[in-house]
């Protein structure tokens, strides 16, 4: 029997994108939120989430994709990464999708940047692709910081 | 092993574990003063309990350790041996393989595999008595078991035994026995002697009972005594039946849920306040009160005496001394002051780094020191104590002070700073630099002395609980580091404001007072210098901050016009500045939630914290929004180490300048640090004082010097002084300066900007009384020489004419 993982997915700029299900905390609907000024770009705000206080990280500007649409409320991905709970707003909810192993390839080489560290591969899946996102990387933002450094 | 058995593994380990603190610090006390028999004693008990509990529990090898260290005890506790360093060092290691030890066995229940038989040996050798007939060669348990008999036969009835005198841990500590009975009762010294002679050739009984027996002493003067000894003994114990053990882990939960709790408290405050209900009022007041009480009580309970870490210390400077050949006596001075749990966790190891440190590279060896005419022994004093809401801890020592020179010169070498940042430095900021990375790690290599090995260790990890370091330093008469920490990590104290539309907490700890000026105000209250805001504060000038411009919030940062501005002045190091915001709240108890790794990089907010509405609020880091918007102008060792690595000519390096016009509308600049106020007197208050002006102010007399008189030729000089003012002229502009704890005014002609500069283009100046001409702002500026200008106003005093007199009336 073929090894499968499930993974929780979502909708970002109408791409599929999923993270692992384990790594999962839980999926919330927008929250009020409190922006941190002079913070990089990638950084939302904070939110309260029943009092511990999360940090959401704009997906999008994460992952350079388009900005989102103004007025969109975007859901909460609350993730655990390696530095406590981090929330990752994504469009919308998809599925949550069982995959097998043989169904993985990686990013293609013509993928490059930072976008391609955050991106462990694709699922092919019967309709369309399913981006694999690195949740540690996409919390780390270690670069993302040192780029909003360099602009200061 | 069954869980009772390691419940009472964990018990042992954790008593055993404070017993070896204290041994540390008692055989270190001993050392100094071998006569010390309550040390002596307590010593003796400890390590007796350790070797019963460890046989008891079938730990063979720890017993052994135990039991040869016990018997070398016996020796000292009954006088046979004295106490030598040698005997000192070999319990002192004793003390450190028995921790060993128990490390071992907490970690895995077993002893582990290990050969102690050098130590055994050595402890077994140093017990042999000198000098004595025949050493005894099988060591026998010497504890002497106090037998179960009643105390004194001949006065049956009287006194219930003592408990403690039948335990065998009380060995009878000091003042013993014999001593109150001789003192006392008068028993001669030669029945004492005999008395234990009896008690050593093995009679089991008691001093008492023997003395009672040979005639020595009356029964009830036997009673008496003891009664004497269990009530000194009584206050010597320590009052460990009042406290309990309570598990960490089960502390910061409930400190958790206080938090909690307080969160809840101020949601119900503020629902209460639009309520209209008054026993729901007067219900949500009750709940304020309780919760603010249990808060206090449950952080008192996460607060330990810093004299829990600085018992360490004697042992740690003894060691380090004994290492490098020094001599070095520690001091303490307020080792009760209490700090919350976690911060003295995270001081430990900076203090334990700056003691050695200061015994390692500041206090000089024996010979030099008695060279430099100081006492052979140096001295190490450690002092803490409370400061508006802050703890203090002062290491200090009286060695060799550090060398401003040498620091200058080694930081340029390892290329930490340029030469001409190097020589534009205070000395403080030269201080500083010691807790720049690569200095240390250049010490460390090199070797020269002075101090370094691993400062920015000690920096980072206090400012990392949000303390700060610094250092003062006298060449010759020794250093100074002065480590201030707040008090507790969890819950503040802070104002809240608000900034278009968000709102921020100020750490009321940083809070000096709040200035609202009324819309009519505004426009005259706050002055613009060359585009920098102040705020004229009692007379003093106070750097405004716009917070939304900080901030880069929306709007241009200024206030319209006909609104009201609210200044919240703010202290950071040494420096005050208004913070201009768009609403101040309230104060509120807040629960600091430390930001997340993604938000470490801004350096403007110290945390984030939930407020009563349930939203989340970032916390302002006053000292990093004063760095950030350029209040706080000296530089820190760690931006300038950032500085080397980024573009030259940073902004950083800014002083600020009061520029004003000089005679002859020529442009002259001191110094802003110099300057202690501005003032304006209108002409009618200048009084003549002889030739000299003066003015009443703050109810002293304050000599006014003329910049036009003091520049003016020589020859004029005298001529210019006898001029009094004209009553139809405008007010004078005055600056006041303070100068070795005088007041002067200086009177120019017009204050005209305050700048930030780097002013490094520079000439020799043209005159007297001016220090060099530097370019400020893009045009040449002469800064004047203050201390020359008034020592000019100082000495005209010894001129033998009415100019003196009046500048004496004026001093």
């Amino acid at each position: 029997m073929a090894q499968t993982s499930q993974f929780c997915t979502f909708y970002l700029d109408k791409l599929l994108f999923g993270v692992e299900l384990k790594g999962v905390q839980e999926v919330i609907r927008s929250l009020e939120m409190t922006k941190v000024p002079l913070a990089p770009q990638v950084v939302s705000g904070l939110i309260n989430l029943r009092g511990q206080i999360v940090t959401a990280v704009d997906l999008r500007r994460r992952l350079e994709l388009e900005p989102s649409p103004p007025g969109m409320l975007a859901m909460n991905v609350v993730v655990r990464s390696e530095d406590g709970s981090v929330s990752l707003l994504v469009d919308e909810i998809g599925d949550v999708v069982e995959v097998e192993e043989s169904t993985f390839e990686p990013p293609p080489e013509t993928l490059r940047g930072s976008v391609r560290s955050m991106i462990l591969g694709v699922h092919k899946l019967n309709d369309r692709l399913m981006h694999v996102l690195d949740i540690e990387k996409a919390c780390q933002m270690s670069d993302a910081l040192e780029a909003a450094a360099a602009t200061r | 092993m069954s869980e009772n058995d390691s419940d009472i593994v964990k018990d042992f380990l954790i008593e055993s574990y404070e017993n070896l603190d204290r041994l540390d610090r008692e055989l270190v006390g001993l050392e100094k003063d071998p006569e010390d028999r309550d040390a002596l004693s307590s010593v003796f008990r400890t390590i007796h309990t350790i070797k019963g509990t460890c046989g008891f529990l079938g730990f063979g090898k720890l017993e052994a350790v135990a039991h040869v260290g016990e018997n070398l005890l016996t020796r000292l506790r009954d006088r046979q041996l004295t106490l030598t360093p040698e005997i000192t060092t070999a319990l002192l290691t004793m003390v450190d393989v028995i921790r060993q030890m128990l490390t071992q066995i907490e970690k895995d229940g077993q002893e582990g595999e290990r050969d102690d038989s050098v130590l055994i040996a050595t402890l077994t050798r140093l017990q042999q008595v000198p000098a004595a007939p025949a050493p005894e060669a099988p060591v026998l348990a010497p504890v002497p078991v106090l037998p179960q008999t009643d105390i004194v036969k001949a006065a049956p009835a009287i006194v219930p035994v003592p408990d403690a005198e039948r335990d065998p841990e009380s060995i009878p500590s000091a003042p013993n026995i014999g001593d109150i009975l001789k003192e006392r009762a008068g028993v001669t010294e030669a029945a004492i002697e005999l008395a234990t002679e009896k008690q050593r050739e093995g009679d089991p009984r008691r001093l008492g009972e023997i003395l009672v027996e040979q005639g020595s002493a009356r029964p009830a003067d036997v009673v008496d005594a003891l009664r004497i000894q269990q009530s000194n003994r009584a206050s010597a114990a320590p009052a460990a039946d009042s406290t309990i053990r309570v598990d960490v882990g089960l502390l910061d939960k409930v400190m958790n849920l206080v938090g909690e709790l307080v969160l809840a408290r101020n949601q119900v405050l503020q629902f209460a306040n639009r309520m209209k209900d008054t026993s729901f009022l007067a219900a949500s007041q009750r709940l304020n009160l309780i919760t603010t009480e249990l808060q206090a009580g449950v952080m008192k309970t996460r607060m330990q005496p810093i004299g829990n870490i600085w018992s360490q210390f004697p042992r740690t400077v003894r060691d380090v001394a004994l290492g490098c050949g020094k001599e070095v006596k520690i001091e303490m001075e307020g080792k009760e002051t209490e700090l919350d749990k976690t911060i003295i966790e995270a001081i430990k190891d900076p203090l334990t780094h700056l003691v050695r440190n200061s015994v390692d590279h500041g206090i000089e060896l024996p010979n030099a020191r008695v060279k430099a005419g100081k006492d052979r022994i140096g001295r190490l004093i450690l002092r803490a104590f409370h400061e508006g809401g802050q703890v203090i801890i002062e290491i200090s020592d009286d060695g060799a002070g550090l060398n401003v020179e040498r620091i200058r010169q080694k930081a340029q070498e390892r290329n930490l700073i340029t030469a001409e940042q190097a020589g534009r430095m205070s000395e403080r900021e030269i201080f500083n630099l010691i807790f720049l990375p690569g200095f240390s790690t250049a010490e460390k290599v090199t070797n020269v002395s002075g101090r370094g090995v691993g400062m920015d260790v000690v920096k980072t990890n206090v400012e990392k609980i949000g303390g700060t370091v610094d250092i003062q330093s006298a060449l010759g008469r020794g250093t100074t580091v002065r480590v201030k920490i707040p008090l507790t990590l969890a819950i503040i104290p802070a104002l809240i404001v608000t900034c278009s539309g968000d709102r921020y907490a100020i750490p009321q700890v940083s809070l000096l007072e709040l200035v609202r000026l009324g819309a009519e105000d505004v426009s005259k209250g706050i002055e613009l210098v060359h585009g920098a805001p102040i705020y004229r504060l009692r007379g003093r000038l106070l750097p405004l901050v716009y917070l939304n411009r900080e901030l880069k919030l929306t709007g241009d940062g200024r206030p319209a016009k006909d609104s009201a501005v609210n200044i919240v002045v703010l202290q950071a190091d040494e420096r005050q500045f208004g913070l201009v915001v768009d609403q101040i709240n309230d104060t509120e108890e807040i629960v600091v939630k430390p930001l997340r790794k993604q938000l470490k990089t801004v350096k403007i907010f110290a945390g984030s914290s939930i407020m009563g509405d349930g939203r989340v609020a970032l916390i302002l880091d006053v000292l990093g929004l004063a760095q950030y918007a350029g209040v706080v102008t000296e530089t820190r060792a760690h931006a300038i180490a950032d500085k080397v690595t980024a573009s030259a000519g940073a902004a950083s390096d800014k002083r600020t300048f009061l520029l004003f016009a000089g005679p002859g509308d020529s442009r002259m600049a001191i110094p802003l640090s110099t300057l202690a106020r501005l003032e304006e007197f209108p002409v009618a208050q200048v009084e003549m004082s002889g030739s000299q002006w003066v003015t009443q102010y703050r109810g002293k007399i304050l000599p006014l010097i003329r910049l036009n008189v003091v520049l003016e030729e020589r020859r004029n000089r005298l001529r210019a002084l006898q001029v009094p003012p004209t009553l139809d002229s405008p007010p004078i502009q005055v600056l006041v300066l303070n100068h070795e704890g005088h007041s002067y005014g200086l009177v120019v002609d017009r204050i005209l900007d305050i700048v930030e500069d780097v002013a490094d283009v520079r000439s020799e100046a043209n005159r007297a009384s001016v220090l060099y001409s530097v370019v400020i702002g893009n045009r040449v500026t002469e800064l004047l020489d203050i201390p020359a200008i008034l020592r000019g106003a100082v000495t005209t005093k010894a001129l033998p004419n009415a100019v003196s007199q009046s500048v004496e009336a004026a001093n």
